[in-house]
């Protein structure tokens, strides 16, 4: 039975937060969704509301505290991502996006990730395939085609005519990224981080006499 | 082991007062600042280049000159050349020149630069840095080292038959560390010619740094120069100090909530915790410096950077006397000891012109057996004076495997 890391970034400012509701909602349906598979899982909770002075300080020295660097390493290292943010003024929390900008550019590279996001009202829906998938797709990460948008009405909403109830998105999504997880090597891959770029030469093309 | 201090050359408010220093006073304390060091005692003193404000220093030879005319014994160096925005054809004239009228008290630490339009205000893509990084050093390597070079290359103009002078005093090229904060391309580079690694070890936690370095000390082995403990490994450091600590801290706050680098991020206490910088008392810059080598390996070169964040010139010398007077003879007697007696010391012109003969000295029997071994194999006569090893002699070129 294989052990698969997953990451959960919670991008919530309250306390209780609806945003860490929804990322444990997504995170519960992975775990059933696994063990369906045969696979274990090892989640890791990264609060970023915990980490925000830290992330403010990196952008500003352009080092990672050590409580930062552990966040940034387990995801290097992860199989699956679900990354859950509030939506303000359009677009994923200037928070989310900070965190977003202290990773390595290759961080998340062939990550399979499910995208969350919380608001108001299911106006600001769209966000999550506007602003949250174009920003993992310029990562080179692997976006589940399901995102799952909680309005606070759908906590209290059933299935309708036209319309899912919030739990069986939170499971279509939670599959798709299951599945992709099933098959990710990302956890035990060993990354050098000396690796020379391919051609490399310590004189260079035209070096040599 | 050689102790000294580097300078950014930062033109910065005090804090604590609200003036500005105006450049013509930066650059001629920074004359002052040099000028302390030796008198404290310190090996080096080495300077920044910029081409922006607020930093003055866009001419660094022309800085280390004069202070080579004012000064007896300090060895002048560079915190960074920039080796991918100037011309290495340039920087070959200008630091040999330099090591002539200081009369070899010169070396080079080479960096890129990170200044983004410094880059095209010179000619030149950042996105290319490494690459000029890479052939840039090629070419000044071959200037120092070949009396007459054809060259042709991605970067620069061809040269045909070109000879770079003055050259190199001595015959013997200017020592060359490499500076990187996190490329293993230029710790390879610096692996590869045998050269010094810097690692800058001011801004970023020591872990970052101890990875680099044994990486290069790996490297170094692998290419031949020696063993992995006689790579020639320099740092970073930064301190401030007062005999009583906590009026350290209180003297340094205020520079530190508003320098240029760090300020305004995380405090005092936690960034002291997590990197080099050091502020206290002349025990507790002891105390962690002197447990670097059980970190990077017995090293060559620790540098401080003292003149910054708008520290006013009376503050500055004050804390080169601490530095000169408390930390490094203790410094250097922490260091002594159980140093292995097969690595080296810093590199001076002197210790690199005795290695050149030793070095021709070996060539020249090299020479002779294998001309001898030929001669013998084919029953041919060899004389004195046609051997490999006297032709390279009567060309005047040092052997590169110094």
């Amino acid at each position: 039975m294989a052990t698969k890391k997953l990451v959960v970034v919670s991008a919530g400012l309250g306390q209780p937060s609806s945003t860490r509701l929804l990322a444990d909602r997504l995170t519960t349906a992975t775990r059933e969704h696994l063990s369906l598979l045969g696979d274990e899982v090892s989640v890791e909770v990264i609060e970023l509301r915990d980490l925000a002075h830290d992330i403010t300080n990196n952008l500003l020295t352009g080092f990672a505290p050590p409580k930062l660097q552990v966040a940034l390493d387990a995801l290097s290292s992860a199989d699956g991502m679900i990354a859950v943010t509030p939506i303000f003024t359009t677009s994923y929390s200037g928070l989310f996006k900070s965190f977003i900008d202290v990773i390595e550019p290759t961080a998340v590279t062939d990550l399979a990730v499910v995208i969350g996001a919380t608001g108001g009202t299911e106006r600001h829906s769209l966000a999550l395939d506007y602003a949250m998938r174009p920003l993992f797709a310029y990562l080179h990460a692997v976006v589940v085609p399901t995102a799952v948008y909680a309005a606070s009405s759908d906590w209290g909403t059933g299935a309708g005519a036209g319309s899912t109830a919030l739990p069986d998105r939170v499971s279509r999504a939670a599959g798709e990224l299951a599945a992709l997880m099933h098959d990710s090597v990302r956890s035990s891959r060993v990354v050098d981080p000396f690796a020379l770029p391919s051609g490399f030469s310590p004189t260079g093309s035209y070096g040599e006499e | 082991m050689q102790f000294g201090i580097f300078s950014v050359s930062d033109v910065t408010a005090d804090p604590t007062n609200h003036t500005t220093p105006s450049e013509h006073q930066r650059i001629t304390d920074i004359v002052t600042i040099a000028q302390k060091a030796e008198e404290v005692g310190l090996d080096v003193f080495a300077l920044g280049e910029h081409h922006n404000p607020p930093f003055f220093s866009s001419s660094p030879t022309t800085t280390l000159g004069y202070i080579a005319a004012k000064t007896e014994t300090l060895l002048l160096s560079t915190a960074t050349t920039l080796i991918t925005t100037n011309d290495p054809v340039k920087i070959a004239e200008d630091y040999a020149m330099l090591q002539h009228l200081s009369d070899g008290r010169v070396d080079l630490m080479m960096g890129r630069g990170n200044t983004g339009p410094v880059y095209p205000w010179f000619g030149q893509d950042i996105r290319q840095g490494i690459p000029l990084a890479i052939e840039n050093y090629a070419l000044l390597h071959r200037l120092w080292r070949e009396e007459y070079v054809d060259w042709q290359g991605k970067f620069r103009t061809p040269l045909q038959g070109f000879q770079s002078t003055p050259r190199p005093l001595d015959g013997v090229a200017p020592f060359v560390w490499h500076g990187s904060i996190r490329s293993p391309e230029i710790a390879e580079q610096a692996a590869y010619y045998g050269d010094g690694f810097f690692a800058n070890n001011i801004f970023w936690p020591k872990e970052h740094y101890m990875q680099l370095v044994n990486y290069y000390r790996q490297r170094f082995e692998h290419y031949g120069h020696g063993t992995a403990e006689q790579a020639i490994v320099g740092l970073g450091g930064q301190a401030f100090m007062a005999k009583n600590s906590q009026d350290a801290v209180n003297q340094f706050r205020p520079y530190f909530n508003e320098a240029p680098v760090y300020g305004h991020g995380p405090s005092l206490e936690d960034f002291t915790e997590q990197t080099p910088l050091t502020v206290g008392s002349p025990q507790q810059v002891i105390d962690r410096y002197a447990s670097m080598r059980e970190y990077f390996g017995d090293y060559q070169r620790q540098l401080f950077l003292m003149d910054h964040a708008g520290l006013p010139l009376k503050t500055v010398l004050e804390q080169l006397d601490l530095l000169g007077e408390e930390v490094v003879p203790v410094l250097r007697k922490e260091f002594a000891k159980n140093r292995p007696a097969t690595v080296p010391d810093g590199p001076t012109h002197a210790s690199l012109v005795a290695a050149s003969k030793v070095a021709a000295l070996g060539a020249a029997r090299e020479g002779s057996d294998a001309a001898a071994e030929a001669g013998a194999a084919t029953g041919a006569a060899t004389g004195p004076g046609t051997g490999a090893a006297f032709g390279l002699a009567a060309s005047g070129r040092p052997s590169e495997r110094v």
